[in-house]
């Protein structure tokens, strides 16, 4: 089971991606017009990170959000196997109209999630662009999206599991490959 | 979940909780521009309402709309059962189209009960005769948390008409299943013989039953399933049983004050109290489409126990 980052490894992908965003959105009222919207569950903490990363560059507060997917899934109704997922909140306590959108994932693999995430994130208005932040892309894409920011890019087979453990929810911060 | 929801014990105390934890999820769709998610996109549903209804059908026709269900409504005035046509047949008739869902409200108790064993679909009871209300009494628990954060070791006072009311068995069963203190008053000729097995204390003197309450629950006095004389006269039931502010005085500082509607203002609820600053009885209505989109996302998309 290797870990294939570990706390430092983060915390520095972390800042450098925060240091891509505002050299991506300099343009006059670029930083102004960002928003971060971390994806339910561990999307939501590194878009804080990220938030309080770009605070202490420039001293911009970036609004943050967090998006639960749930409802938008695209296998929820297809087989009734088990219970229903869990639907936690979303919380968007800002219009995301006429915003650089930055969505916030930990892994990015199939990119059903991000499909859901964009479809939702429609419903609630008119961004002026979307980028894609992925801590880990780990490949095997089955819908064309690509990732805008990308803490680390990770080949894996489809048999082999990815396990980002994060401070806030885990109690510690690591990447970890598993056999399945 | 099972099959069906027919009454608070076809769900676990954990599906209790699940469906109150989803509806807070629910609400907030409820808040936003567009009030509408795909989930349920494809799925049918149908409202069968034998009673009239205003709050019920609308409140689970807007949670199906912004689950993005197909929705239609059979008002029973309108259709063939005006024909003499049996529940059981209109049933199996709706069940050959096929739909996901069947929301039933009807006079007779254990309505829901016999469509469930006849119908593939789905059945949501919306209330059946003097039975069960399930999903009035999951907002009422939902409304309830909101405010006092726990519904264990609350003191729930229902008062009113114990004897007709599906609202009050529900109610009784979810409340005691999550450990709340209930107390039960009105009229001796509107308690239910045998009511204490259940569970709660019964008291025909509505200021004991009052005393330190945290929730004071209205029951609406349900003149159309009255055959007989329960009490002398609707002035008296007031005099004796309404909710008036002195009687709220009683309560604790912070109660809040429930009705499942409609309300008989001046029968069982002052107006002022109803009105009042203790009141949460449209928060109810609120929080009824929320939870029933909980209800219908968990029973349609999950699988059967």
């Amino acid at each position: 089971m290797p870990v294939v980052l570990d706390a430092d490894r983060i915390s520095r992908s972390l800042a450098r991606i925060a240091h891509e965003i505002i050299e991506r959105n300099v343009s006059p009222r670029g930083i102004d017009e960002l928003a971060l919207v971390g994806i339910r569950t561990r999307g939501v903490p590194i878009a804080k990170r990220l938030a309080k990363a770009i605070r202490e560059i420039n001293g911009h507060d970036v609004p943050t959000g967090a998006l639960d997917i749930t409802l938008y899934r695209d296998d929820l109704m297809r087989h009734a196997v088990g219970p229903q997922p869990v639907i936690r909140r979303t919380e968007i306590p800002f219009s995301i109209d006429d915003k650089r959108i930055l969505l916030v994932d930990d892994v990015l693999y199939t990119g059903r999630t991000i499909r859901a995430a964009l479809d939702a994130l429609i419903d609630f208005g008119r961004p002026k662009s979307i980028q894609l932040i992925v801590l880990v892309d780990r490949g095997h894409r089955e819908l064309p999206i690509k990732a805008d920011y990308v803490g680390k890019n990770l080949p894996t087979s489809l048999t082999q599991s990815v396990q980002v453990r994060l401070e806030e929810i885990d109690g510690r911060d690591e990447v970890e490959i598993q056999e399945s | 979940m099972k099959k069906d929801l027919l009454g608070i014990n076809d769900l676990t105390r954990d599906e209790i909780y699940l469906v109150l934890d989803t509806a807070e999820a629910m609400r907030e769709i409820g808040q936003r521009p567009i009030k509408k998610v795909p989930t349920l996109r494809g799925k049918t549903v149908v409202n069968l309402f034998y009673e009239p209804s205003t709050r019920t059908r609308t409140s689970f026709e807007i949670a199906e709309k912004r689950l993005s269900a197909d929705t239609l409504n059979i008002a029973v005035a309108a259709s063939s059962v005006q024909k003499g046509e049996t529940l059981a047949d209109t049933a199996m008739n709706i069940e050959a189209m096929a739909p996901d869902v069947i929301v039933l409200r009807h006079a007779s108790s254990g309505a829901g009960h016999l469509l469930s064993r006849i119908c593939r679909s789905r059945i949501v009871n919306a209330g059946d005769g003097m039975h069960e209300h399930p999903t009035q009494a999951l907002l009422d628990a939902f409304t309830i948390r909101e405010h006092k954060k726990r519904i264990d070791g609350l003191k729930v006072t229902i008062v009113g008409d114990l004897l007709h009311s599906r609202v009050l068995r529900s109610n009784v069963l979810l409340l005691t299943e999550l450990g709340a203190d209930v107390w039960v008053s009105g009229p001796a000729t509107l308690i239910p013989p045998g009511i204490e097995r259940l569970g709660v204390h019964v008291s025909t003197s509505v200021n004991e039953a009052v005393e330190d309450a945290d929730v004071i629950m209205m029951l609406r006095i349900q003149q159309e399933r009255m055959q007989g004389a329960f009490f002398p006269s609707l002035r008296e039931y007031f005099n004796t049983f309404g909710m008036t502010a002195a009687r709220v005085a009683r309560a604790k500082r912070d109660v809040i004050i429930m009705h499942p509607g409609p309300m008989n203002r001046g029968v069982e609820i002052a107006s002022d109290v109803a009105d009042g600053p203790y009141s949460v009885i449209l928060e109810q209505v609120a929080n009824g489409v929320a939870v029933r989109m909980a209800v219908l996302y968990l029973l349609v998309g999950g699988a059967e126990d």
